[in-house]
């Protein structure tokens, strides 16, 4: 019973794959992959181990850029300023002012709380303490964790446990405002208590800023995203709505991967 | 014979059973071997400790003559050294002093070249260039010292005099300098293994960030591997303290109280060679003058390697 005033939600589109190919020197590890990536929303990335999955949401930053041998073919449009994040002219490290990346691992730096979130500021040329200060305050309260640290921010960083250095490195993200954050199995290597502030955080983050996260855990991309992929073996199998993907799959090998007949 | 086992063992059998003891029993040879192979790697763990202490009983019996004939303070205090002399001071500072100097200008050159190297090396130059690269430094350390001491003496003094004309034949700036060059690839290697050792996902981190190769060399690699290469740095400072040959050759021998290095200068090592090559005789005052130094080339190096551990207790790798 649909009330007619009601008004069809169309996204709109904060990235975009176009005819993405990557290769690992000779081994092309994903295939011609289009999908769109929309606004405040979270897109997750679903496939058996070796999909591509963490190949594709790494092209976002152009984290490949750091290792020799590896190629992109194809366009990732970034909107509103529809740049080619992947364009010969574009340099990697602008892309990563704007994309954030939260790990597998938790991995804070060997510095002092404080220090880890004003990192990307820092790099920005960010001196003023103030300011500092005050988006440091601002990203640990954004990241659920400024209850816990607020009376230790000059303490190593390295010291807190799995699942707070999880949510400090994803502080340390969200300090830059990023217009995306890429989020690669953020929640492999905790507990399940951990995991559970995890989701509810990435639920918090969609108000402000665009969400792409590689899982392996079905359950956690149902919970926590509004669109889901599925890929296999470097092919994006079946785009659309998470809930529709999981109940209705189109694709006979995305049902049977959601179904746990296969990966 | 073949027949004895033709039945199913089995435990409730009296004579399976005494089988089973016996094979739980234990194994005379295969113990004796164990405690062999022990008592050989306790020996040889004694040698080493044995000739520490033997060194160390050695030096203090030989200081503990020196010094019923020196009063500890003169040594410590007096600014001549001259204990060949029919006026004989002994003050341990003059030789201090060179030791020093020279190190100090051994490290100002050794540490920052170390670490800028071991940056490049670890975090800038590709797997290629690393592997011809490496080893020709590590070739660097493997020159006899007497080779590098010619080398200061023939080739760096002149070259320094013609900048600075006023530079004795002999002095501890062009020791120093190039016993700085023979340190680098001991801190260079050591740094750059403890660099490579900080994993990769903790610079992947920073680039995420937007920071650029530099800026995650500085500030996010060298803080991690901050423990490894004070202890290379302590492992440079102790090689700079202990080293003879350089500083015999080309430093010149006569004590001299001074912080200068553009003066020659004896160091508390090169005094050493230059007695025990003379022909003093066994017992003397100035024949155990070798071993009051020695030891007080000893505790320097305790206390380095004493704050080398504390610096790697205090700033252990946590990732």
């Amino acid at each position: 019973m649909e009330s007619p005033m009601q008004i069809q939600e169309t996204p709109t589109l904060k990235a975009e794959a176009r005819n993405l190919n990557f290769f690992y020197g000779e081994n092309k590890a994903l295939r011609n992959i289009n999908m769109p990536i929309y606004d405040k929303k979270v897109t997750a990335l679903i496939g058996p181990s070796g999909c591509g999955k963490s190949t594709y949401l790494r092209s976002f930053n152009r984290m490949h850029d750091l290792y020799p041998g590896n190629r992109y073919e194809g366009e990732i449009r970034f909107f509103p300023d529809n740049t080619n994040l992947l364009g010969a002219d574009v340099d990697p490290i602008e892309v990563r002012m704007r994309i954030g990346m939260v790990f597998q691992k938790p991995n804070p730096f060997p510095k002092t709380i404080f220090e880890n979130v004003a990192y990307g500021l820092r790099v920005r040329g960010e001196t003023n303490k103030r300011v500092l200060e005050d988006k440091v305050e601002h990203a640990l309260k954004g990241a659920a964790i400024w209850e816990e640290v607020k009376d230790r921010l000059p303490e190593q960083a390295p010291n807190l446990s799995g699942g707070q250095q999880q949510r400090l490195c994803i502080a340390r993200a969200l300090a830059t405002d990023p217009e995306l954050l890429l989020f690669d199995e953020p929640t492999s290597a905790l507990d399940p208590i951990a995991t559970g502030a995890i989701e509810e955080l990435i639920h918090e983050l969609k108000k402000r800023v665009t969400i792409l996260i590689v899982t392996h855990n079905m359950q956690q991309a149902a919970r926590v995203s509004d669109y889901t992929a599925y890929m296999y073996l470097g092919e994006m199998i079946e785009f659309g709505k998470t809930d529709e993907i999981f109940i209705k799959p189109q694709d006979k090998r995305t049902e049977d991967y959601i179904t746990g007949r296969m990966g | 014979m073949l027949l004895v086992n033709t039945h199913i063992m089995s435990p409730n059998n009296a004579s399976d059973l005494h089988q089973v003891s016996d094979r739980l029993a234990y194994n005379a040879m295969r113990n004796w071997k164990e405690r062999l192979i022990e008592a050989v790697l306790l020996a040889a763990a004694t040698v080493s400790v044995l000739t520490t202490l033997g060194i160390v009983y050695v030096l203090v019996s030989e200081s503990i003559s020196f010094f019923a004939s020196v009063s500890i303070v003169d040594f410590l205090t007096d600014t001549q050294w001259t204990p060949l002399f029919d006026d004989a001071h002994f003050g341990i500072m003059v030789l201090i002093s060179g030791t020093l100097t020279s190190s100090f200008v051994a490290l100002a050159v050794a540490i920052p070249m170390g670490t800028i190297i071991a940056i490049y090396l670890s975090e800038f130059a590709d797997s290629r260039v690393r592997e011809i690269a490496k080893p020709i430094l590590e070739l660097l350390g493997g020159i006899p010292t007497i080779v590098f001491g010619y080398f200061a003496l023939l080739v760096v003094t002149p070259i320094l005099q013609f900048f600075i004309p006023s530079l004795p034949g002999f002095s501890l700036l062009s020791a120093g300098l190039v016993m700085g060059i023979m340190i680098v690839p001991y801190i260079a290697s050591l740094s750059e293994d403890a660099m490579r050792a900080v994993p990769m996902s903790m610079r992947e981190g920073s680039y995420a960030m937007g920071a650029t190769k530099l800026y995650t060399a500085i500030h996010v690699v060298v803080p991690a591997a901050i423990s490894g290469l004070a202890a290379s740095y302590i492992l440079g400072i102790s090689r700079a303290v202990g080293e003879t040959m350089i500083l015999a050759v080309a430093a010149g021998m006569q004590p001299n109280l001074t912080f200068n290095p553009m003066e020659p200068a004896a160091t508390i090592t090169s005094f050493i060679v230059q007695v025990a090559l003379g022909d003093l005789p066994h017992g003397s005052i100035g024949y155990q003058t070798i071993f009051a130094a020695g030891l007080t080339l000893l505790m320097i190096t305790l206390v380095f390697n004493i704050l080398g551990l504390w610096l790697r207790a205090k700033f252990r790798e946590n990732y």
